[in-house]
């Protein structure tokens, strides 16, 4: 067993466990945060994509040991003080999802390609940028459209708080 | 139209759940002492199992339990079943072979199960599973379905001799073949519809709970029907009884026809539970669901039309091989069969049509239904050969699906369908001009002057969806009824609760049919909770696949609101001091005609409920009324699909340029989901066209079994689509619904092939129509356009 301590979504979570534990068995069924999915065990689908340390990563390729200290966003940790993120509203507002599955990881990588794009996005660079998530229901068509609003928004949530 | 009734794009009430990551997927539940299933499975398509050694196994850390077929028979654990018979031209019964939970004996795929090994982590069941020793005796493979009957191939079951289940036939024969006599052009195509696997993101998962106190079993499963998957696992498996046996399908993460069927690991997981005395919880790898999960499609086919010298079909004629895969799956027999060529009139006015249909035991992952479920193999055929005929005889595609389409309705065609409204030269107008089919050729004049080829594809289908009435369910071999059922539960302060035999798993029926009880009631869409998913909640239900929770569901639910209004006007009759028949109820309100006396829906709820106002021996208290809903008629969603894609000769690589859909679904509950039903199902269509394709190799080993090599539609493989509607209320339905769930997969394959096709100008190009596919079709015609 190793020990391991990290924040998930502001808080502290420590727990000793099984080396081989992979990040997103750690959030699911240590910490209960079941909202990480998996979708494939080989880092193809994105259903299992949180933020760590501010980037997107597949949570099933990396293991949990190795998140030592560091700091972790599920799409638990997105909404604050019973306010959605604005890709969340965007993904409803959109009908971006369907049977709900791939959506969380849809919507943290969508945010990941927002902070690494900035909020200004092209049809393209939204496909190209989502290429790896996989949906099997939406036809992505939707999504698209989610987050091109997700982007807008997000970009007029800094601004209003930059003015404040 | 108020903002949450029918037709209002009303937003979800169950995203919110799902955007914040606080669903109810299988795999989020646990059961106090749970423990874990690992299925070691077939390493080879198909062999006898001489010995399976578990001692080393057993003593490994954590192990629990370990069992294989063995032990399911000694339990008298019955086979899974094939819910629908079908019987051969020759008059006799399919030929089915045994389908054991656990494999006794032989194993027939690569994945079939050997044994379960259950331990208290997963990761210890898998480990120890590592240790079980099975000796096999390999035995030939049989792979391709072409072949799968021809003489001297090894065989699957005993029961179905040359691995055939059976030849079935619909139509007249002598009269197809003598139109054929005297067709003045016939056009031939043999044809490939692509094994698919459905792959739901969500991969399939169990925990069978056996509460040893109360004697009863629950068993959460991922599925479309828990109802008949309780009635399946009981009756015919016999784990338990119904009334002992409770069925939870949670949030489940998509389905696609896939989970509609009973497979081995719920009922294994189900059965151990009680033999163990703790609950047993299975969740699929990726690559398992590819393994394991029913596949779809897999037809090989010849097809001929022929066409008098006006270009007016005067018949088709098919013969397809069906592949089952290597056991019979819960419908896989309905889907080759009453799935398929009923709609090979497609939507023509075609006097004279026969098929007939093989279906084979391969030793290949049982074939089962898979979004559209025999209709897109239909359409695949029809509107290729509608086509290819348009392209031999010089006419525009458009023009002769045009002077062949039904225009008086009903129509009664010569395979069984009898279609009920439809408006197809509208769909077909309204799809041209908004596609601008006019300017087709300048644009291919424009990409061919960049050194790529523009081709444009149509395909104007029709399907059926809820399948009904239950009586020719019967005849026709069904194992069940294929009604629906709905429950309103009113609350005393007004609040409604509905329970339906319907399940969601994306389709949005939790919204759907709360904007209908808003619609009816007058009250907030808030008011409604929509339950589903439990048998111990809900009586009895038949779930959901074939677009029927709309056509079939919503009507049930309509049924059972007109006897809650029924029931309400006679609560407020009383209240008002009125006659029920002088009293008016709209918009949430009960009026006495003609005055200003009214009391609101909530109001008459609490004076049902307290009944003072009533002699309750008179008028029962209470406000909670059901209805079943058995239809009189298939339904049939038709529209057209037009393709507008570029291929770059030196790759091969198929650009979709755009992408134009005009669907006739009825009347709409919510367009908003309606739109999104159809971009999912074009997805998966373009999927089948250009990306996905299972692959056994000739050993039966599954080639394709990640998403390394199974290609998914992604993101950037897609356009965004143009999708609007045209509007023939159903006559069948109360509320004119048709529904929506599978047209887009069944429209799109043919589409693509036909724009690929004209691209390029010749015909040969299979499905999925990969870079490499394409390239190779366009090397065949260079030398024509070099010439050019």
């Amino acid at each position: 067993m190793v020990h391991v301590t990290m924040e998930v979504n502001s808080r502290q979570a420590t727990a000793e466990i099984d080396p081989r534990t992979l990040l997103v068995q750690f959030l699911r069924e240590n910490l209960r945060l079941t909202g990480t999915h998996i979708g494939c065990d080989t880092s193809q689908c994105g259903a299992c994509v949180v933020h760590v340390d501010g980037e997107a990563i597949k949570s099933c390729t990396a293991l949990a040991a190795s998140c030592e200290g560091a700091s972790v966003t599920t799409i638990e940790g997105l909404a604050k003080d019973g306010k959605l993120h604005p890709m969340q509203q965007a993904f409803q507002d959109n009908h971006g999802l369907q049977c709900g599955f791939c959506t969380p990881g849809m919507i943290m990588a969508a945010i990941d390609l927002v902070n690494r794009e900035g909020p200004n996005l092209d049809e393209a660079t939204i496909r190209h940028g989502l290429e790896g998530n996989i949906c099997r229901c939406t036809g992505y068509h939707n999504i698209v459209k989610a987050v091109m609003q997700g982007a807008r928004e997000m970009a007029a949530t800094t601004t209003a708080k930059a003015a404040e | 139209m108020s903002a949450t009734g029918i037709g209002a794009s009303v937003k979800r009430k169950e995203d919110i759940r799902f955007i914040t990551g606080k669903g109810h997927y299988l795999d989020d539940i646990n059961r106090p002492g749970q423990a874990y299933a690992y299925f070691l499975r077939s390493p080879h398509a198909h062999a006898t199992i001489d010995r399976i050694d578990t001692a080393e196994a057993r003593k490994s850390p954590g192990v629990v339990a370990i069992f294989a077929g063995d032990d399911i028979a000694a339990d008298k654990v019955g086979g899974l079943i094939c819910g629908w018979m079908i019987h051969s031209k020759d008059g006799s019964p399919m030929k089915a072979g045994a389908h054991p939970a656990l494999a006794q004996g032989k194993v027939r795929y690569v994945g079939d199960h050997v044994a379960v090994v259950i331990a208290d982590t997963y990761a210890r069941a898998r480990d120890a599973a590592e240790k079980i020793e099975v000796s096999y005796s390999e035995l030939p493979a049989v792979i391709d379905l072409a072949r799968a009957a021809a003489p001297a191939q090894a065989q699957l079951h005993d029961a179905a001799p040359n691995n055939t289940i059976f030849n079935w036939h619909i139509g007249d024969k002598a009269a197809t073949d003598a139109a054929f006599a005297s067709a003045a052009h016939v056009t031939k195509l043999d044809l490939v519809n692509n094994r698919l696997i459905p792959n739901a993101m969500e991969p399939r998962s169990a925990i069978g709970d056996y509460d040893a106190g109360t004697d009863t079993l629950t068993l959460y499963t991922t599925s479309q029907n828990p109802h008949v998957a309780r009635l399946v696992l009981s009756a015919f498996v016999g784990l338990a009884p119904e009334h002992k046996f409770r069925v939870i399908a949670p949030d489940v993460g998509g389905g696609f026809g896939s989970k509609i069927f009973i497979y081995a690991e719920e009922t294994v997981c189900a059965w151990a539970s009680k033999k163990i005395d703790r609950p047993v919880k299975w969740t699929a790898e990726r690559t398992e669901s590819f393994l394991s999960d029913a596949h779809g499609r897999d037809h090989v086919t010849h097809a001929e039309l022929a066409l008098d010298a006006q270009g007016k079909i005067t018949g088709l004629r098919a013969h397809t091989i069906a592949n089952l895969g290597a056991y019979m799956s819960t419908f896989s027999s309905f889907v080759p069969t009453y799935a398929y060529a009923p709609l090979l009139s497609g939507q023509y006015d075609i006097p004279n049509i026969y098929c007939e249909v093989d279906a084979v035991y391969t030793n290949t992952a049982p074939v089962d239904a898979y979004r559209g479920a025999g209709r897109p193999e239909a359409a695949f055929l029809v509107e290729r050969i509608v086509e290819i005929a348009a392209r031999e005889t010089g006419r525009d595609p458009a023009e002769l699906r045009r002077i062949n389409f039904v225009k008086a309705f009903p129509h009664q065609t010569p395979v069984l369908m009898a279609y009920d409204t439809g408006d197809f030269g509208g769909a077909l107008d309204k799809a041209l001009e908004l596609a601008d089919y006019k300017g087709a050729s300048r644009r291919k004049a424009e990409s061919a002057a960049k050194g790529k080829l523009r081709g444009i594809g149509i395909s104007a289908y029709i399907e059926a969806c809820g399948v009904a009435p239950s009586q020719a369910v019967g005849m026709l071999g069904g194992g069940v009824g294929l009604w629906e059922s709905a429950e309103v539960r009113v609350n005393p302060i007004g609040t409604v609760e509905v329970l339906t035999g319907c399940h969601s798993h994306g389709q949005g029926n939790e919204t759907t049919y709360a904007q209908l009880v808003s619609s009816r009631l007058g009250i907030p869409i808030e008011n409604v909770s929509v339950v589903h998913g439990d048998t111990d909640k809900v009586q009895f239900g038949m779930g959901t696949y074939g677009s029927r929770s709309g056509a079939v569901g919503m009507s049930a639910l309509s049924k059972a609101l007109d006897k809650v209004e029924a029931k309400a006007k006679k609560v407020a009759g009383h209240v008002l001091e009125a006659s029920e028949g002088d009293i008016e109820f709209k918009e949430g309100k009960f009026t006495v005609k003609g005055t200003d006396k009214s009391i609101d829906f909530g109001s008459v709820a609490l004076n049902a409920y307290t009944a003072h106002k009533f002699n309750g021996q008179e008028l029962e208290p209470g406000l909670k009324e059901g209805a079943f809903w058995d239809p009189t008629n298939f339904t049939f969603p038709a529209g057209v699909h037009i393709c507008e894609l570029e291929i770059d000769p030196e790759t091969g690589v198929v650009t979709i340029d755009r992408w134009t859909a005009v669907d006739d679904f009825g009347k709409l509950i919510n367009p908003m989901i309606v739109e999104g039903q159809v971009h999912g199902g074009i997805a998966q269509g373009v999927g089948q066209a250009l990306l996905e394709g299972a692959r056994y190799n000739e050993d039966g080993q599954l080639v394709t079994a990640s998403y390394m090599d199974y290609c998914m539609p992604r993101a950037d493989n897609l356009p965004s689509f143009k999708v609007e509607t045209i509007e023939t209320p159903c006559p069948s339905n109360p509320l004119g619904l048709k529904g929506c769930g599978e047209a887009g997969a069944i429209a799109a394959p043919p589409a693509v092939i036909n724009a690929i096709t004209d691209a390029l100008g010749h015909e040969d190009v299979a499905m999925p129509a990969t870079p490499q596919v394409v390239w190779r079709a366009a090397q065949k015609t260079a030398t024509k356009r070099a010439a050019e």
